[in-house]
């Protein structure tokens, strides 16, 4: 039984047809990378699993329950919207974390928001903190950065910026992990630690969307992939299907082209 | 009448009548510069365009006519109120406009400033299921407030000195009181109400060097 099923989403921005019969389902523990050219959609298809573009057409269902159905009004009210959207994490290509908290607060502070809707809140205050402040100390030291939990984030490195914003978004703990492009911000030697994380969540069976240029990783991590053009999906499958056995020449002609422009740039070191 | 000690102590009495205008105005116009801002930020089209229009009649306006018609409009109007007599009602009708006023220069600073904020500020809150409150006073506010500080800085100390307008509607202010003594032929008085404008633009030099430092902990 498949945690996450994609019906025949689309989506336009004006007269811009931008995602097209966008169908897919994701298993409970799979890591899906989603590759394709620049434009072609990818991150518009992040942002309506996010509610942060709201799809023209479709239905999105997350542990059967249908969570977005473009023909039913009742599904997309904005109190149901904000709950919804727990089910999903987002990592975005620039970090976003938030400037002005530490490190433990950018992990700490949703939860500690959600935490106030608890009924048991006003008693447990205390304890109800202690455990939130424990699990983003955990979260941390996840994605190794034990050492910096107080500091900002602009003392520390994209790398690690990323990392923390990882863990802010495991926080959650989302059914569905998306990653944009979460290296393409990155100076080269600092995407290593990044997809390290990545690829650790994928050894703990993290049900994770990636979007990547990181073709080498998709290869390596995803248990199924899908090849984005111009707003459809043109193949998906095992890595070994997608990338070693394209059957479709858009396809092949994008891998080809990837290889050419990315000439040996390997990723030896995780 | 030349009594140094007592023209002193005058013009420190009128100078107070500046510094309660110039707390009253900050105190008002700060919260109220944020909700016109909001306000011409509306996605309700009709809302958006009444605010901006306000706020373009009033930042066209110099502040000067603004105080004649505060004071003088309800009485000449046959409006149905009217400020109170006497003293009390020039300062209320000085403070208000002053609030009307500076509420509107703070709004467009306040707009320039939650626009500059990144649309990923906001998605990164909402996508771990922030309220758009809890967005606004926990993740953009404080980016907000240091972003804006050094033109509300600006903005802060030329009130300081816009209080001095108040006497067009006949407030004693410092420099209304320190004209009485030059028309009678003493001169120093207007000199020493430039000490008393510096000292205070001074102590809030001082003030918001501070708190620029405070906030000088993180980085938009
Ligand atoms: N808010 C928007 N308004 C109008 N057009 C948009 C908007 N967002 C995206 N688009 C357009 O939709 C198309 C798909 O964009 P999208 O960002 O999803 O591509 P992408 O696959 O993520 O590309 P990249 O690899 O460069 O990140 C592009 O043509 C883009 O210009
Ligand atoms: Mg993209």
């Amino acid at each position: 039984m498949p945690i996450l099923e994609v019906r025949d989403i689309e989506k336009n921005f004006g007269t811009l047809r931008v995602l097209r019969k966008i169908d897919f389902s994701l298993k409970k523990g799979e890591t899906l990378a989603i590759i394709g050219s620049s434009g072609s959609g990818k991150t518009t298809l992040l942002r309506c699993l996010n509610f942060l573009e709201r799809p023209d057409r479709g239905i999105i269902v997350v542990n059967n329950e249908v969570i977005f159905d473009a023909m039913d009004p009742d599904t997309q009210r904005e109190s149901e919207v904000r709950k919804k959207r727990l089910h999903f994490g987002l990592v975005f290509q620039n970090f976003n974390l938030f400037p002005q908290h530490t490190v433990l607060k950018n992990v700490t502070l949703a939860m500690e928001l959600l935490a106030k809707e608890r009924p048991n809140y006003k008693q447990d205050k205390k304890a109800i903190m202690e455990e939130i402040q424990e699990k983003g100390k955990n979260l941390l030291s996840q994605v190794g950065l034990s050492d910096k939990l107080n500091c900002y984030p602009h003392m520390i490195s994209g790398g690690q910026q990323q990392r923390v914003a990882i863990a802010r978004a495991l926080a959650l703990e989302p059914d569905i992990l998306c990653f944009d492009e979460p290296t393409s911000a990155l100076d080269p030697e600092l995407t290593g630690e990044v997809l390290k994380v990545i690829r650790n969540l994928a050894e703990r069976n993290t049900t994770m969307i990636i979007v990547t240029h990181e073709m080498d990783f998709a290869r390596d991590v995803a248990d199924r992939v899908i090849f984005m053009d111009d707003g459809v999906i043109v193949e998906q499958g095992t890595p070994e299907e997608v990338f070693g056995n394209p059957r479709e020449e858009r396809t092949r002609q994008f891998l080809t082209r990837y290889k050419e422009n990315s000439g040996n740039g390997s990723n030896a070191d995780c | 009448m030349n009594d140094i000690p007592v023209i002193i102590s005058r013009l420190s009495e009128s100078f107070l009548l500046n510094c309660r205008l110039f707390a009253l105005t900050l105190l008002f116009s700060l919260p109220l510069g944020l909700l016109i801002a909001f306000g011409s930020m509306s996605r309700f089209r009709p809302l958006r365009w009444l605010v901006r229009t306000f706020v373009w009649i009033i930042r066209g306006t110099p502040l000067m006519l603004q105080l004649l018609i505060i004071y003088f409009a309800p009485g000449l109007l046959d409006m149905a109120f009217s400020w109170p007599g006497g003293t009390s009602g020039r300062f209320v009708a000085a403070t208000v406009a002053f609030i009307i006023n500076y509420a509107c220069y703070f709004s467009e600073i306040f707009r320039g400033g939650i626009e500059s904020i990144p649309q990923g500020q906001y998605e990164a809150g909402q996508v771990l299921g922030m309220t758009k409150r809890q967005i606004f006073f926990k993740v953009i506010l404080l980016q907000v407030v240091k972003r804006i500080l050094p033109p509300v800085g600006n903005e802060v100390i030329t009130l300081v000195k816009d209080t001095a307008l108040a006497r067009i509607i006949a407030n004693k202010e410092i420099i209304m009181m320190a004209g009485e003594y030059s028309s009678k032929g003493l001169i120093w008085p207007l000199f020493a109400t430039g000490i008393y404008f510096l000292a205070f633009v001074g102590a809030l030099t001082l003030l918001l060097d501070w708190l620029e430092k405070k906030l000088s902990y993180f980085r938009t």
